[in-house]
């Protein structure tokens, strides 16, 4: 980075401070006066598609004046792995395994966004406890999303230390998952219908443990970065977007709430019982990337806010899963000495079980914004065209156009306070 | 509770007064409307497509500023193509599904890039993948294929699986 970095400014010195002379050398020029563009030699800079201050596989072709932007090309793709097509082959339960590895930062969100989708087209009503248990898990997946994506910022300021202390939170989330469905990164986490299993008293007290505990590691953060001046110094004014340039791109979450638009699909659309949650959404006021940072860092404490309510008011009553034999795996000792639940079994593993004709679009509040499932349904095995309107690919366009004019290693920072993560963007 | 509770219209009334206005403004756009699943749904003939959703954008009452999704679709008989718009009115929670089909041998249709800058790279993806080409696209290039593909990958007629493939039969319960 160094070595580019002196290259660079090199031609930055000849560029910007010698304007004049250069003038005087060609004639030509001095005569349409006002196109001192067509002098400057811009040179072209390879950023990506793996560079480390990336975190992802994104290629930008910058056309740098110096050290300054002028002109950015994305290029995506590098990971398409086609998910909407697999979808459309795979039976419905087959499909988590799929949204696992969108965002993967925040998978259970995607999961349980998925599960509900389904739930919404076989119209399936479940128990108040389970949503409960979905919030739970949702808003612990949303910390770990949004301490990954502030401690990064934090690392490609040149602060390591938040980043290296913050880390053992999301280990400690990992073995929450872990103790309820067995996997810690792409969790496959829930079923249509509810959980696989009753939570054991083991996650409880894990995740009593991660409320108790936390809040101080989350200060300890906030103490190294809040009020820094010299992060500070980087990051405010850093790649900002107006509230009306984040509409028009079809901003949505923290992204856009740090443009100051107040929308999260929590509130605006409640699913899986948000609406008995108390909670604040902050907004910035100029969506740099002080104020990405610190819409995330407020999240955090307001997702603590919720799970405490959740852990409080959760029903006694309801168990893990909702009565839907077509669609959750009977227990297996049914299945050896029940007939009906042998029928289910094989039905649902053999993706069988009938569904209605119909579309649906649902969308829960990812760690990114919106993530909307737009599911068409010809009644079939699997989905007739199924769509995942994911909010990384949407946003990430804008991206060109938040750095123009900045300096490389401000797009840089600025990249990773929008969190874009290469899953999601290119599915 | 939620502050959107009480500006909340009925999705009845919702879909008979944009089919009203649409109607009004443009005789003949709307070919079919419905509510699916808690949506109100247009189907908008697709030589009006963009003045309807121009309609829909600058109309005071409506003002849906906000595209949340555009994809494309295929038909179930394979021969028609489609485009589908999820648009958002954040301010009064209104929100629509307009559904636009269109032969599949002249995929044309003008682009919505004038009326939200975020429809362009949607509109890349479509195109990428169904091959739908948006009239008055600033730059309508594949998006998260190469760029040599030459077929849209998305189509019914290319099927996941290799269909040489002998050994592998799965006439019971493959699509």
């Amino acid at each position: 980075m160094a070595k580019k970095g002196n290259k660079n400014n090199k031609v930055a010195d000849t560029a910007v401070v010698e304007p004049v002379s250069k003038k005087k050398a060609t004639v030509v020029v001095e005569n349409n006066s006002e196109e001192p563009e067509e002098e400057k030699e811009y040179s072209t800079l390879n950023l990506g598609p793996t560079h480390p201050a990336t975190h992802g596989i994104f290629q930008n072709v910058l056309k740098m004046d110096g050290e300054i932007i002028h002109e950015a090309t994305p290029t995506v793709g590098y990971i398409h792995r086609a998910f909407e097509k697999l979808g459309e082959r795979r039976p419905f339960y087959q499909i988590t395994t799929l949204t696992d590895r969108l965002n993967y930062c925040s998978s259970p969100i995607n999961n349980i966004g998925w599960h509900m989708t389904v739930e919404k087209l076989i119209g399936v009503k479940v128990p108040k406890r389970i949503d409960y248990m979905r919030v739970i898990i949702m808003e612990l997946a949303r910390i770990s999303d949004h301490l990954v994506c502030n401690s990064v910022i934090g690392v490609d300021t040149g602060a390591m230390t938040g980043f290296l202390y913050i880390f053992q939170w999301r280990e400690k989330i990992y073995d929450i998952y872990e103790s309820i469905c067995g996997a810690r990164l792409t969790t496959n986490i829930g079923r249509i219908g509810g959980f696989e299993r009753e939570w054991s008293q083991k996650t409880w007290d894990l995740i009593d443990a991660f409320l108790r505990d936390y809040p101080e590691g989350l200060k300890e953060f906030s103490n190294l970065l809040e009020r820094n001046k010299i992060f500070m110094d980087r990051t405010v004014n850093c790649g900002p977007i107006s509230a009306k340039m984040a509409l028009e791109y079809s901003f949505t979450g923290p992204n856009l709430r740090a443009a100051g638009v107040d929308y999260d699909v929590r509130v605006a659309t409640p699913y899986s019982s948000y609406q008995d949650f108390n909670f604040i959404i902050p907004v910035g006021t100029s969506g740099d990337t002080y104020d990405r940072f610190m819409v995330r860092q407020e999240e955090m404490w307001q997702s603590m806010e919720i799970i405490k309510q959740a852990i409080k008011n959760m029903p006694k009553e309801g168990g893990f899963h909702a009565d839907v034999p077509e669609f959750y795996l009977p227990p297996k000792e049914e299945v050896y000495n029940n007939m009906e639940a042998l029928i289910y079994h094989f039905k649902i593993v053999m993706g069988e079980s009938d569904v209605p004709v119909g579309e649906v679009y649902h969308c829960v509040e990812g760690g990114n914004g919106e993530l909307g499932y737009y599911l068409v349904s010809d009644g079939g095995r699997t989905p007739f065209r199924l769509h995942f309107r994911r909010p990384c690919f949407i946003y990430y366009q804008a991206y060109p156009e938040m750095i123009k004019g900045s300096m490389l290693s401000d797009a840089i920072i600025t990249m990773s306070s929008m969190n874009v993560i290469a899953g999601e963007l290119d599915a | 509770m939620s502050r959107f509770e009480n500006l909340k219209m009925e999705k009845q009334d919702l879909l008979n007064k944009i089919t009203e206005k649409l109607n009004e403004l443009t005789p003949g756009a709307v070919e079919k409307s419905e509510i699916a699943y808690g949506f109100p749904v247009f189907y908008i003939h697709k030589d009006k497509i963009h003045e309807a959703l121009t309609i829909l954008k600058n109309d005071p009452e409506f003002d849906f500023h906000f595209l949340t999704d555009l994809t494309g679709i295929q038909s179930a008989d394979e021969k028609q193509l489609g485009v589908i718009y999820h648009l958002h009115n954040m301010p009064k929670n209104y929100r629509v599904r307009i559904k636009t089909y269109f032969d599949i041998n002249k995929p044309e249709i003008p682009t919505a890039c004038d009326l939200w800058p975020g429809a362009n790279w949607m509109e890349r993806e479509t195109f990428d993948f169904y091959g739908v080409k948006f009239k008055g696209h600033p730059n309508l290039k594949r998006i998260l294929n190469v760029d040599e593909m030459d077929i849209f990958p998305l189509r019914k007629e290319y099927p996941l699986e290799d269909q040489s493939r002998e050994d592998k039969s799965d006439k019971m319960f493959g699509r």
